[in-house]
């Protein structure tokens, strides 16, 4: 059944299996789609290892294979599925008869009456552009690596944790269908943190890179230049320490400079998620939430001020979510989601589209397996302006410059939220000035995107991302990517810890 | 396969591979095995109508290996094909033992010992599922039905080469749900329940349904209007669940604490209190979960947290409690390598249900809350959301709806100054969590009478 290889590199960074690489679906279909109306086989096996070093010690190794197949099935015009990570002929028969008899039964209920074209028939491929393989590195390098930065963030005896951690995540995915479809992409995910934490009696503060989980790319080794991550690292302890002597945020209305490594968790709460069609479909009202956005908002609503432009945009080099097609097939391409602060479109899959009869981009993904796809974000970015960080804060009497997710909370419709972020500082007359803790900021939606009033330009856009999108039932996480330059809003509602 | 065989037959496929793995170790080598599989049926309905359905026959074997203190661990799913999976187990031992060598010494690596042994298996039994999905869709029309089902067996196991050996299995299931309205302002209204257990009783389902139903009619009148600010109000225990949870989060891990990341750590340091009336505590005589961690060590039946306002005991791996030179009490660490809370149990007080609106007289009943995040973990302050059904009451009536309000407050408030009482009846509260697999377990809470709650937006 299934054929195992050994790579010359083994027992280093690059560990590979080949079980389900090797499956070939086609047998399977031919079988198979003689007592459905459509079926689709996606293959999946996918191999993270993660690292964590703290304090300069060993932490964690952690690797984690996920392998199996998610087969489809159409019946009677609904749709359902099965996944299995079994192998053997008895485990996908039994799959393959336990997603064909829950459709069948459940199509007298079904949602909706799905066309088969909500499965277009494409073939095509996508495969992560990598600079450095995996195998550039050893295992001892990576570890030295690893030490070397929590060493650097260790500034001074305040510091009392350093953490630093980096994920590497491999992927490939292949589509099938007793229609044809063959597709096959792959994917090299490098993703990474580090962290000191500063200590002062009861105070406790910590600096991150650009927050925890937020430096998620797309590609190989080349996002660890380990020289200037050192560096980097240096600067965080310094910051850390920074903060620990650091006055609170001062409370009150404030026009606020928001940095891309907070604004990319600005754009999915408040912009993203919102704009989901199988929230608005109320799909996910029992979990995740509904959404304030209307399907009659569409072309109409002013989202935010005309400096305001977002894209679906899944053709960003190095950018987390970027891929050429989606997980019914459909080939993606970017899309204006909000033009001069109008909404045009939403993030609707092709069943989603169906259903609604709303404009939207090719999005329907599923975390692994074991999980039916549904509407997710992909890249989302905030396109550049033309006003540069520097004349922002040169045409500032009074305001704040804020840095760096630490906690996030928005309600289920996604309109009340509030944010805390890391690093804060003052501007005073034109001028950054003093460091500030604990900045925090809370807000409405369509509010605060309408008070946007300047935007970075494109060589101060940063892509940033998460690994961790949770939603769906049942419920499953997926890597987002969000590009943002600085941005502007007037009279935020600020405040400190 | 059907849910009856699955589980004896992954046992058996279990103790094979395992055994086999056994075999394979080397002398100074230690290595604990986990097993965490499911055969699930998940079915999603939106407004009383089926959205997808998707089964998953899931096994992940994870592999712990350890050598000269160096420790790694490999995770994979099980494709039941042997030849295939021994071999893929060879590779693995082979880049566990390259990863050993390549490593300095972790000094904090928790050398396995034989933890006893331990088998439990509870059967489920479920009607055909035609009935089950009628239940969800035909007998609910007219109320927007939308809710989540999942059922069928769940393992958790665990095995290492000292001749440790625990196994749990569970057939169960669960339906939460909401149902919807719109009240007279136009405004989306809902409220939530579930129905949960080992048996799948439709008169059961039915009746659970009604209540809700029945209160759904109580959200259809205007929205009574509110400004931020402090208010009296009752949390039920939908609520005070979302508040407790925060605690598996920075909060009553003995980690959390020794790297100054702990809400409760004044509370410890006895510069902060809670109310004498608030007791939590890790109870697996709930039944609800496994007492084995994923070391196979065996925790206490009960262990008090918080007791009578004051902290007895942070939870406490045998990792930490290395590091920080203090006993274990065989709680776990999650994926962000914090002990977190598998059983809690809130001990209810004394106020009667039948009371609780006559005591809060005039002010908010919260029934559920929504992505709550610390806004300041040293303070133990918390932000998050009303959801579902919340009320304004007055004289002890409920008067109307609100519209969702941000709260904003610590939980030395909540759970200290500001508690006036807790409700004499508990409810327990499946875990409905199912990123990456069905989790198992839940927790039993009261409702809490706050004399003043922080609303700022």
């Amino acid at each position: 059944m299934s054929t195992l290889t050994s790579s010359a590199s083994e027992n280093g960074l690059h560990f590979t299996s080949e079980r389900w690489n090797n499956f070939d679906p086609t047998p399977w279909l031919k079988k198979w789609s003689l007592e459905a109306d459509w079926v689709g086989l996606r293959m999946i096996s996918e191999i993270s290892q993660s690292r964590t070093v703290r304090n300069e010690k060993p932490e964690a190794i952690k690797w984690n294979l996920e392998e199996g197949l998610l087969i489809e099935v159409m019946k009677n015009g609904h749709i359902g599925y099965a996944g299995t990570s079994s192998q053997t002929p008895d485990g996908l028969n039994s799959a393959f008869q336990a997603a064909l008899v829950v459709t069948r039964l459940s199509s007298k209920w079904k949602v909706a009456n799905l066309p088969l074209s909500v499965r277009p028939n494409s073939e095509g491929s996508y495969h992560t552009p990598i600079e450095w393989k995996l195998d550039r590195w050893s295992l001892a390098q990576m570890t030295d690596f690893l030490m070397a930065a929590c060493k650097a963030m260790k500034v001074g005896p305040e510091i009392s944790q350093t953490l630093a951690e980096v994920t590497l995540t491999s992927t490939r995915s292949r589509y099938a269908s007793s229609l044809g479809n063959a597709i096959d992409q792959s994917f090299l995910f490098t993703t990474m943190n580090f962290q000191a934490t500063a200590q002062d009696g009861t105070e406790t503060q910590r600096r991150s890179a650009n927050g925890p989980v937020s430096r998620c790319f797309q590609g190989g080794l080349e996002w660890l230049n380990a020289e200037a991550l050192i560096e980097k690292c240096a600067v965080i302890g310094q910051e850390a320490l920074q903060l620990l002597k650091a006055e609170n945020c001062p409370t009150g209305s404030r026009d606020t400079i928001i940095a891309p490594d907070q604004m990319y968790l600005q754009i999915h709460e408040s912009i993203g998620h919102p704009l989901e069609l199988d929230r608005i479909l109320g799909d996910e009202r029992n979990y995740a939430g509904w959404s304030f956005v209307k399907p009659t908002d569409f072309g109409n609503l002013q989202y935010g001020s005309p400096l305001m432009n977002v894209t679906f945009d899944p053709a960003v080099p190095g950018e987390f979510a970027t891929y050429n097609f989606d997980d019914c097939g459909n080939p993606s391409k970017r899309e204006y989601l909000i033009k001069d602060g109008k909404l045009l479109r939403g993030l609707g899959s092709l069943e989603s589209q169906h259903r609604s009869k709303l404009p939207g981009v090719a999005n329907f993904r599923t975390a692994s397996w074991n999980r039916a796809p549904i509407d997710r974000m992909a890249n989302i970015n905030v396109e550049a302006g033309t006003t540069k960080l520097a004349e922002m804060i040169s045409n500032m009497e009074k305001g704040i410059y804020i840095e760096a997710n630490v906690s996030w909370s928005i309600d289920d419709y996604r309109d009340k939220f509030q944010f805390g972020c890391e690093f804060g500082r003052l501007i005073e007359n034109g001028k950054l000035t003093k460091v500030v803790k604990n900045p925090n900021y809370r807000g409405r939606t369509l509010d605060f995107w309408r008070s946007l009033a300047a935007v970075g330009t494109q060589d101060e856009w940063e892509i940033y991302g998460s690994p961790f999108c949770g939603k769906g039932e049942p419920s499953q996480v997926i890597r987002v990517g969000h590009g943002s330059p600085p941005c502007l809003f007037k009279n935020l509602e600020v405040f400190g810890g | 396969m059907n849910n009856e065989t699955w589980v004896p037959s992954i046992k058996s496929y279990w103790r094979d591979l395992t055994d086999f793995v056994f075999s394979l170790r080397e002398d100074g080598e230690e290595i604990t095995l986990n097993l965490n599989g499911e055969h699930s049926l998940y079915v999603r309905i939106n407004s009383s109508q089926v959205r997808q359905t998707t089964g998953v026959d899931q096994k992940a074997l994870e592999v712990v290996f350890q050598r000269d203190r160096r420790r790694v661990s490999l995770q994979f799913d099980l494709s039941m094909d042997q030849a295939s999976d021994k071999n893929l187990l060879e590779r693995i031992l082979a880049q566990a033992r390259a990863e050993t060598a390549a490593i300095p010494e972790d000094p904090f690596v928790v050398s396995f010992k034989n933890n006893g042994r331990s088998e439990q298996d509870f059967s489920g039994q479920f009607p055909p599922l035609d009935e089950i999905l009628r239940n969800l869709t035909e007998e609910t029309k007219g109320s927007d039905f939308t809710g989540f089902l999942a059922m069928g067996p769940v393992i958790r196991a665990n095995r290492n080469h000292l001749g440790q050996d625990h196994w749990f299995s569970s057939n169960q299931f669960f339906i939460d749900y909401s149902l919807f309205t719109v009240n007279v302002d136009g405004e989306n209204k809902a409220v939530k329940s579930n129905y949960s257990g080992r048996k799948w009783n439709s008169t059961e389902f039915q009746k659970n349904y009604k209540h809700a139903f029945d209160q759904l009619q109580k959200l259809k009148k205007a929205n009574h209007s509110l400004k931020p600010g402090e208010y009296r109000t009752y949390l039920a225990p939908g609520a005070v669940s979302e508040l407790v949870h925060m605690l598996s989060w920075n909060g009553l891990s003995l980690g959390a604490y020794k790297k100054g990341t702990s809400a409760f750590a004044q509370l410890y340091e006895g510069k902060q209190k809670l109310s004498p009336l608030f007791s939590v505590r890790e109870n697996f005589e709930l039944g609800l979960s496994p007492a084995f961690n994923s070391l196979g060590e065996v925790a206490p039946a009960v262990l008090p947290l918080v007791e009578g306002g004051e902290l007895k005991n942070f939870l406490v791996s045998t990792r930490t409690s290395q590091e920080a030179g203090v006993p274990s009490n065989f709680s776990d660490i999650n994926g962000w390598g914090q002990e977190y809370m598998r059983s809690p149990e809130v001990m209810p007080g004394t106020l009667d249900d039948s009371d609780v609106l006559k005591k809060l007289g005039t002010g908010l009943y919260l029934s559920q809350l929504h992505y709550c995040n610390w806004s300041h973990v040293l303070s133990a302050r918390v932000t998050g959301m009303t959801r579902y059904a919340c009320f304004w009451v007055e004289g002890g009536e409920i008067v109307a709806p609100i519209k969702d309000l941000r709260f904003d407050d610590t939980l030395f408030r909540v759970f200290g100054s500001s508690l006036e009482a807790l409700t004499s009846h508990s409810v327990v509260e499946p875990v409905i969590d199912t990123y990456w697999q069905r989790r198992i377990g839940g927790s039993r809470l009261p409702g809490a009478l706050l004399s003043g709650f922080q609303m700022v937006l």
